[in-house]
């Protein structure tokens, strides 16, 4: 079985699996970096409390991460087929697991911003800074190791997400590891990829705390 | 002249979930431009509330701040942010962004009123100039001390060229030496740029350092102000004295066992040793018997003195006298 074709199907599924879980990273970010900073900023003590769209994003926020992801994949799937065009493969995997995780990340971006020392923002607002710059300039660049810590902790969930989502046809290395592994009892394969997973965890961790480590100046 | 900074009738009432507290009760004050106006108070009178209230980062419940004759609370968002622009703050805590070093923390006030890049540096280089600090423009705040980090902050608030700096506690983390170091700084400021400073402490010594008016704040009102001679030579109000003769104790009865008789022999009668003793030591002693006389400069004779109970203090104490060449002799039972 350790044919070329065995070996090129694993490198094939493992570029899947990493193009799924930086694609749906990057897409949970865009949605989920702002409702982060919306909740910091609407928060009671934030910079314009408003307790309406804190209560809502916060409830939104709940919902969405109390459901489990492999019932979040199936519930979805009309939603699924409307945006991606079809319910299986890699790329309409994309969907679900924007969708799962874009409020986890919220959660995560909001932890790292009510970390930003209180202090520092009063500080900028007695120099007459806009709530822009506070947002940009001191919350997002004072938080920046913090963030890049968090956004480690979010590719590892996703990759994780990325390999469940082979229970439903979702493509790359999980979907390998259900297939060969559970139908066709092919338990070597399964070991493979659960070790190329491994391996993808440990490389992100590790480049993810580099860059934090690099960019955090406050202690040097 | 019209005063810089006036002060209405301010109150603030913070409500909170089952209690309300008013932390100012209707305060009333001038300062007047140029001055260095000390605001002092125990810790929870109001004074921090009350200097957050000249920049509007807390807003009055009622009454009006004026600055320039400007009311703030008239002022829409873009116009209050403006004014923030010419009344600089500094902090207890600094509160430098951590993850930019220095020339770019001064340079932060200045993106804030959209200054070029190239421009913003050459400020950030003069006034780390001015508060000596050039050498450190590419350090990290984390790489620095204290009063490093204090002066930084001073360069930042200066960037803008304030009318008028709050320092909130600003030496209130430093100790005697730095602050001494930061007060001459801002003292400076104060002469060269005529920079009116509001300076918020409740140390005596921090107005009496460099302060020519002083307000004292006593939960929440504003119990006593005018010139720092006039209030502090003659403190009318209970809470004024009590910040007047901060750490002075009341009359303890003296327990300690320990008497040493002193003899004087060369020193001089002009050096006050025993009051010198005391202040190093911040603890009285019991002059039991004093017979000394001056004899040409030189103070002559003899003094009983009780030592207090504390063992580290009253060795202290033998240690000073000794150390100044008097003769230090332990009396195991005096009775007088």
């Amino acid at each position: 079985m350790w044919n070329s074709e065995t070996i090129l199907m694993l490198m094939e599924n493992t570029g899947i699996t990493l193009y799924m879980t930086l694609t749906s990273t990057i897409m949970a970010y865009i949605i989920g970096l702002p409702m982060g900073i919306a909740l910091v900023v609407t928060d009671k003590d934030g910079l314009r409390p408003n307790s309406i769209i804190y209560k809502l994003l916060d409830v939104v926020v709940n919902i969405v991460r109390s459901v489990p992801f492999l019932i979040l994949l199936i519930l979805i799937i009309p939603l699924t087929r409307l945006i991606a065009g079809k319910s299986y493969g890699a790329t309409a995997t994309i969907v679900p697991l924007t969708f799962a995780a874009a409020p986890f990340i919220a959660r995560l971006v909001e932890s790292s911003l009510l970390e930003v020392d209180k202090g520092v923002i009063e500080a900028a607002q007695s120099m007459g800074a806009s709530l822009w710059t506070i947002i940009c300039k001191v919350l997002l660049a004072e938080a920046r190791t913090s963030l890049i810590v968090g956004a480690t902790i979010a590719l590892g969930t996703i990759l994780g997400y990325s390999a469940m989502a082979g229970v439903v046809g979702g493509g790359g290395l999980g979907d390998i590891a259900i297939r060969y592994g559970y139908y066709r009892y092919e338990s070597d394969i399964m070991w493979i990829t659960v070790i190329l997973l491994v391996l993808l965890v440990q490389i992100l961790q590790v480049i993810g705390t580099r860059l934090s480590k690099k960019l955090d100046k406050r202690s040097r | 002249m019209e005063a810089i900074i006036q002060i209405r009738d301010v109150t603030k009432t913070f409500i909170g979930r089952d209690n309300q507290v008013e932390a100012l009760k209707g305060i009333n004050l001038d300062i007047e431009r140029g001055n260095i106006c000390g605001i002092i108070g125990m810790s929870g009178a109001g004074k921090s509330t009350l200097v957050r209230c000249l920049n509007f980062l807390e807003k009055p419940t009622s009454g009006t701040v004026l600055i320039e004759g400007q009311d703030l609370q008239t002022m829409n968002d873009a116009q209050l942010r403006k004014a923030r622009t010419e009344i600089a703050m500094i902090f207890q805590h600094f509160n430098l962004l951590m993850q930019r070093n220095v020339q770019d923390n001064i340079c932060f006030p200045l993106e804030i009123v959209g200054m070029k890049r190239r421009e913003a540096r050459k400020r950030a280089a003069e006034l780390l100039k001015i508060v000596g600090l050039s050498e450190k423009a590419r350090a990290y705040p984390a790489q620095l001390s204290g009063g490093q980090k204090q002066r930084v902050a001073i360069a930042r608030a200066l960037a803008n060229n304030p009318k008028i700096l709050l320092c909130d506690e600003a030496t209130s983390a430093l100790d005697p030496t730095t602050t001494k170091s930061i007060l001459a700084l801002l003292k400076e400021i104060n002469a060269r740029y005529g920079i009116t400073i509001v300076i918020i402490t409740h140390e005596m010594s921090v107005v009496q350092e460099i302060c020519n008016q002083v307000a004292i704040i006593d939960e929440g009102n504003l119990v006593e102000s005018g010139s720092v001679e006039e209030v502090f030579s003659r403190p009318r109000t209970r809470a004024a004295q009590k910040l007047v003769f901060q750490g002075e104790r009341s009359t303890m009865e003296m327990r300690g066992k320990r008497c040493i008789r002193i003899v004087f022999s060369e020193n001089s009668s002009f050096e006050p040793v025993i009051g010198n003793m005391v202040l190093a030591c911040k603890t009285p002693v019991n002059i039991l018997l004093a017979d000394t006389k001056d004899i040409g400069g030189i103070a002559h004779g003899q003094m009983v003195l009780q030592l207090p109970e504390d063992k580290v203090t009253a060795e202290k104490m033998i240690h000073y006298l000794k150390d100044r060449n008097l003769t230090v002799e332990e009396l195991t039972d005096y009775v007088e």
